[in-house]
C-alpha cells in the first residue's frame, strides 16, 4: 500500500470509530427523544445518561480526526467538500453544538424544567446531526462533489434522492446501535424492563433500517448508477457481511445474547462505509479525482502516519481503559472518596 | 440555480461576505480561545487541590477540587464543540487556505487533535472516576489532562505563529512544492506565540476562578473554603502575571524584526526611522498618530534595547498591505494596561502576605479581583485581536490574502446571522449553569471541614 492509501485507510478506520461510538450516542439521543414524559421516561433518560456521560467526548473526537487527516493527506479534497458542502457542514456544526453543550448543561442542572428543555436540544439535535452528516456522504458517494473551491451545486449537492437516502441510512443506524447498546448497559444495571424496551426498539429499528437499505437499491440504481455498480462489485462481500450481520444481530436480540448482538450490530454498520469505500476505490472524489492525485506530500504524509502510530500506541490503550472502567458495574456514590460528577444530578 | 437557491442566497459573493466570513470566524474563535483557556489551565489547579487534599487529608481543598471538577466538565464540553465548529469552519470559510496550504499546517493540527484526544478521554475518567478509581489513582488521572491541554495548545497556536511566520514549503507557479511539516511547525513564531499563549490561559483561568470567590467574599462569605478557592487560583495567575509580561516583550521584540508591519501598526508608527518613541493612547489619522503620550525613544528601547535603534514604519508598506492602525493600536493598548492592572493586584496581595499573612484589608482588593476574571479575558482578546487583525490583509503573511482564502460561496451574512444567534444562546445558557454551579449546595461529602490556619 502507498502512503497516500494509509493515510485514508487511517481515516476510514476514524470514519467507522465515528459512525459505530458517536452514532451509538447519537442514537442514545434519538431514544431520549422518544423517551416519552418526564416521568415515564426517566428511567431510560438515567440509563442513557449514565451510559454516554463519560464516554461522549472521546466519541465525538473521532470526527475530528477524521476531519484533521482530510485536511492533512487531502487538502483539496477536504476544501472542495467543505465548500461545496456549506450548508449541511454548518448545520451539522450547529447540530454537534446544541447536543454537547445541551448534554452537559443536562447534567450539571437540577431543575426539571430546564432539564427538559436541555433534553429536548439535545435529543432533537442528535437526530438531526447524523441526518445531515448522511446527506454530505450521500452526496460525495453520488457525485456531487467535483475536485474545485464551491465546484459542486450548493443545494443539489445535499438535497437529493441518495443523499436522503444516506441521511435516513445514518438516523436509522444510530437508533439501531444505540438500542442494541443500551439492552446489555440496562440489564447490567439490573433493569429488566428497560433491557426489553430496548430489546424490541433493536428488532424494530433494525427491521426498518434493513426495509430502508433495501429500497435504497432502487434509488441508487436510478440516482448514483456508479456506486451500484461498484457495490454489487468489489462492494459485494461487505454488503452481503453487512446484511448477514444485520440479520444475525436480529436473531441474537430474539435469544437475549446482547454482547454477541452488539458485536455483530457494531458488523453490520462498520460494513456499510467500508462497502462504500471499496465500491469508489480508487476514486476519493467522482468522477476522476484518485487517492494518489489527490494526496499531499509524501513528506507530509509520512509525519502524518508516523504522528498517527505514535498517537495510537498512546490513545489505544488509554481508550480501552476508559471503555472498560465505566463498563464496570458500580452503583454511584458506593466509595468514600464522593462523586462530584454524579452530585447534584 | 435557479428558485430556491435565489431565495436562500441574495447575490454572489461580494466584500460583504469576506466581511461575514471574517466576523464569523472571529466570533467562533473569540468565543472558543476563553474556554479552551479554562481547559489549559483549570484541570493544573484543580488537581493541585486534590492533592492537597489527599496529602493532608483536608476536606476544604476536596470541596474545591470537586466543585472546580464540575465546572471543568460544562466547560470543556462547550469547549469541545465549539472547537469542533472551527474546525469545520476552516474549510467551509476559508477553503482557499486549506486547499493549497492545508498540507502545510497539516501536522499540527493532527497532533492537536491527538492531544485533545487524550484530554478527552483522561478528562472523562478523572469527571467519572472519583467512586471507581482509588484516590491516588483518581489524581494520577488527572495529569494526562493537565498535559495534554497544554499540548494542544501548543499545537493549534503552531499552526497559527505558522500564519505569521509561514515556513516549510516552496511554491512554484503557484503551487505547493517541498513541504517539510516539522519546519513550518517550528516556525520563528513559534516559540515567543506559544509560551505567551500558554501562560495567558493559565491567566484568564486563574483570575476567573479567583473571581468568583472574590464576589462571594464581598457578600460575606469570608469562610475557609471561600478564602481557599479565591487563594489558590489567584496566586497560580498572580505568579504568572510578571513573567507574561516578560514574555510579551520578547513576543514585541520578535515582531520588529519578523513582522515589522504589525509592531508599526501596533505602536501606529509611519515613517521608518531611528529613535522613534511609544505612543501611549492617541488615534492614527492621515499617516499620524494624533493625540498620544509620547516617550522620547520608547520604542527603539523596547524594542532593540537600543534608544538610537531603526524601526521600520508603516511608510515601507504598499497601502493595500498595512493593518488597520487604530484597531490594532488600541487592543495592544487595551492588553497592556489590564496587564499592569493585573500585575498591582498581585503586588497587592504579596505585600499583604509578606506583612500580614493574610489577604489585603481593603475592600478594594476584592473588587479588583472581582473583575480580574473578566479582565484577563479582555487582555487575552485583545491580544488575539492585536496578533489576528495585525496580520491582515494576509491570512498568510506575505503569501495569501484574506480575500483570496475566502469562499466564493454566495450569502455568508445568513450564516454570520445564525451562527451569532447560536452563539448569543451558548453564552447565556453557559454563564446561566455556571452560575447555577457556584450557587449548588454543597454535596455531604463536601461541606467544609473544619476551621483550620491558612497554610
Amino acid at each position: 500500500m502507498t502512503a497516500a492509501e494509509w493515510t485514508i485507510s487511517a481515516m476510514w478506520v476514524g470514519v467507522t470509530a465515528y459512525v459505530l461510538l458517536a452514532g451509538a450516542d447519537f442514537g442514545a439521543g434519538f431514544w431520549d427523544l422518544l423517551a416519552g414524559g418526564s416521568r415515564r421516561g426517566a428511567d431510560q433518560r438515567d440509563l442513557i445518561e449514565h451510559s454516554i456521560g463519560p464516554v461522549w467526548e472521546a466519541n465525538h473526537v473521532w470526527l475530528i480526526f477524521v476531519i484533521v487527516l482530510c485536511w492533512a493527506g487531502f487538502p483539496g479534497v477536504f476544501a472542495s467538500v467543505a465548500s461545496t458542502m456549506y450548508v449541511p457542514l454548518m448545520l451539522v456544526a450547529l447540530g454537534i453544538i446544541a447536543r454537547g453543550a445541551a448534554f452537559a448543561f443536562r447534567k450539571a442542572s437540577a431543575e426539571l424544567g430546564h432539564r427538559r428543555a436541555y433534553g429536548a436540544c439535545f435529543a432533537f439535535s442528535s437526530v438531526l446531526t447524523p441526518f445531515f452528516l448522511g446527506t454530505v456522504a450521500g452526496g460525495i458517494a453520488s457525485g456531487r462533489v467535483p475536485l474545485g473551491i464551491a465546484a459542486g451545486d450548493l443545494v443539489t449537492s445535499w438535497l437529493n434522492p441518495t443523499s436522503f437516502l444516506a441521511g435516513a441510512l445514518a438516523v436509522g443506524t444510530t437508533a439501531y446501535l444505540a438500542a442494541v447498546y443500551l439492552c446489555a448497559d440496562a440489564r447490567r444495571a439490573g433493569a429488566a424492563p428497560l433491557a426489553e424496551q430496548f430489546r424490541s426498539r433493536g428488532i424494530v429499528t433494525g427491521a426498518v433500517t434493513g426495509v430502508i437499505a433495501l429500497a435504497g437499491i432502487a434509488v441508487l440504481l436510478i440516482d448514483s448508477p456508479a456506486l451500484y455498480r461498484g457495490l454489487i462489485g468489489p462492494g459485494l462481500p461487505l454488503v452481503v457481511i453487512s446484511a448477514v450481520a444485520g440479520l444475525a444481530s436480529a436473531v441474537l436480540l430474539l435469544r437475549r445474547n446482547y454482547l454477541p448482538a452488539r458485536l455483530s450490530a457494531a458488523v453490520a454498520v462498520a460494513a456499510l462505509p467500508w462497502g462504500w469505500a471499496v465500491a469508489q476505490y480508487p476514486l476519493v472524489l467522482l468522477p476522476d479525482t484518485t487517492i494518489e492525485s489527490a494526496a499531499a506530500q509524501p513528506t507530509v504524509l509520512h509525519a502524518v502516519l508516523v504522528t498517527t502510530l505514535i498517537g495510537a500506541v498512546l490513545l489505544i490503550p488509554s481508550l480501552l481503559w476508559m471503555f472498560a472502567l465505566f463498563q464496570r458495574d458500580t452503583a454511584p456514590g458506593r466509595n468514600s472518596h464522593g462523586s462530584a460528577a454524579d452530585s447534584g444530578s | 440555480m435557479s428558485g430556491l437557491p435565489d431565495l436562500v442566497f441574495a447575490g454572489a459573493a461580494t466584500p460583504a461576505d469576506l466581511v461575514a466570513a471574517r466576523v464569523q470566524m472571529a466570533l467562533s474563535l473569540g468565543w472558543h480561545i476563553v474556554i479552551a483557556c479554562f481547559g489549559v489551565g483549570m484541570p493544573a489547579i484543580t488537581v493541585f487541590a486534590e492533592w492537597r487534599a489527599i496529602r493532608r487529608g483536608d476536606r476544604t481543598y476536596l470541596a474545591l477540587a470537586h466543585r472546580w471538577a464540575q465546572a471543568m466538565g460544562v466547560l470543556f464540553a462547550v469547549g469541545a464543540v465549539s472547537g469542533t465548529i472551527l474546525s469545520f469552519e476552516m474549510g467551509v470559510l476559508w477553503p482557499g487556505l486549506m486547499d493549497t496550504y492545508g498540507q502545510v499546517i497539516g501536522l499540527p493540527f493532527a497532533l492537536e487533535g491527538f492531544a485533545f484526544f487524550i484530554e478527552a478521554i483522561f478528562l472523562g475518567i478523572y469527571l467519572y472516576g472519583w467512586n471507581r478509581l482509588p484516590p491516588r489513582v483518581h489524581l494520577l488521572t488527572g495529569i494526562p489532562v493537565c498535559l495534554a491541554g497544554v499540548a494542544s495548545a501548543f499545537f493549534v497556536v503552531a499552526a497559527n505563529a505558522w500564519m505569521n511566520q509561514p515556513r516549510g514549503f516552496d511554491l512554484d507557479a503557484g503551487r505547493v512544492v517541498g513541504v517539510r511539516p516539522w519546519a513550518a511547525m517550528f516556525n520563528p513564531a513559534t516559540p515567543p506565540q506559544t509560551v505567551h499563549m500558554i501562560i495567558a490561559a493559565f491567566m484568564v483561568a486563574g483570575y476567573g476562578m479567583a473571581s468568583v470567590y472574590a464576589v462571594a467574599m464581598l457578600r460575606g462569605r469570608t469562610d475557609r473554603y471561600h478564602r481557599l478557592g479565591f487563594l489558590v487560583p489567584f496566586t497560580a495567575a498572580a505568579a504568572l502575571t510578571p513573567v507574561q509580561i516578560a514574555v510579551g516583550d520578547w513576543a514585541a521584540k520578535f515582531l520588529a524584526t519578523n513582522q515589522p508591519a504589525k509592531l508599526a501598526a501596533i505602536e501606529g508608527v509611519f515613517a521608518t526611522s531611528h529613535a522613534v518613541p511609544l505612543h501611549i493612547g492617541g488615534f492614527y489619522e492621515d499617516d499620524e498618530m494624533r493625540y498620544a503620550l509620547e516617550i522620547p525613544h520608547g520604542l527603539s528601547l523596547l524594542a532593540h534595547w537600543d534608544p538610537q535603534a531603526l524601526i521600520i514604519g508603516l511608510d515601507r508598506f504598499a497601502p493595500e498591505d498595512r493593518p488597520p492602525v487604530n484597531v490594532v493600536h488600541w487592543s495592544f493598548q487595551v492588553m497592556v494596561i489590564i496587564g499592569v492592572f493585573l500585575l498591582l493586584l498581585g503586588i497587592w496581595l504579596a505585600v499583604a502576605w509578606w506583612r500580614r499573612r493574610d489577604l489585603p484589608a481593603s475592600r478594594w482588593f476584592l473588587r479588583g479581583s472581582a473583575v480580574a476574571g473578566a479582565a484577563a479575558a479582555v487582555a487575552l482578546e485583545a491580544g488575539w485581536i492585536t496578533t489576528e487583525v495585525g496580520r491582515q490583509p494576509w491570512i498568510v503573511w506575505g503569501v495569501l490574502r484574506t480575500a483570496d482564502a475566502v469562499t466564493p460561496v454566495p450569502g455568508l451574512a445568513v450564516g454570520l446571522l445564525v451562527v451569532g444567534a447560536v452563539y448569543v444562546v451558548l453564552t447565556v445558557t453557559t454563564v446561566a449553569v455556571l452560575r447555577r454551579l457556584t450557587r449548588a449546595p454543597l454535596a455531604p461529602q463536601e461541606e467544609p471541614g473544619e476551621e483550620m490556619n491558612l497554610p
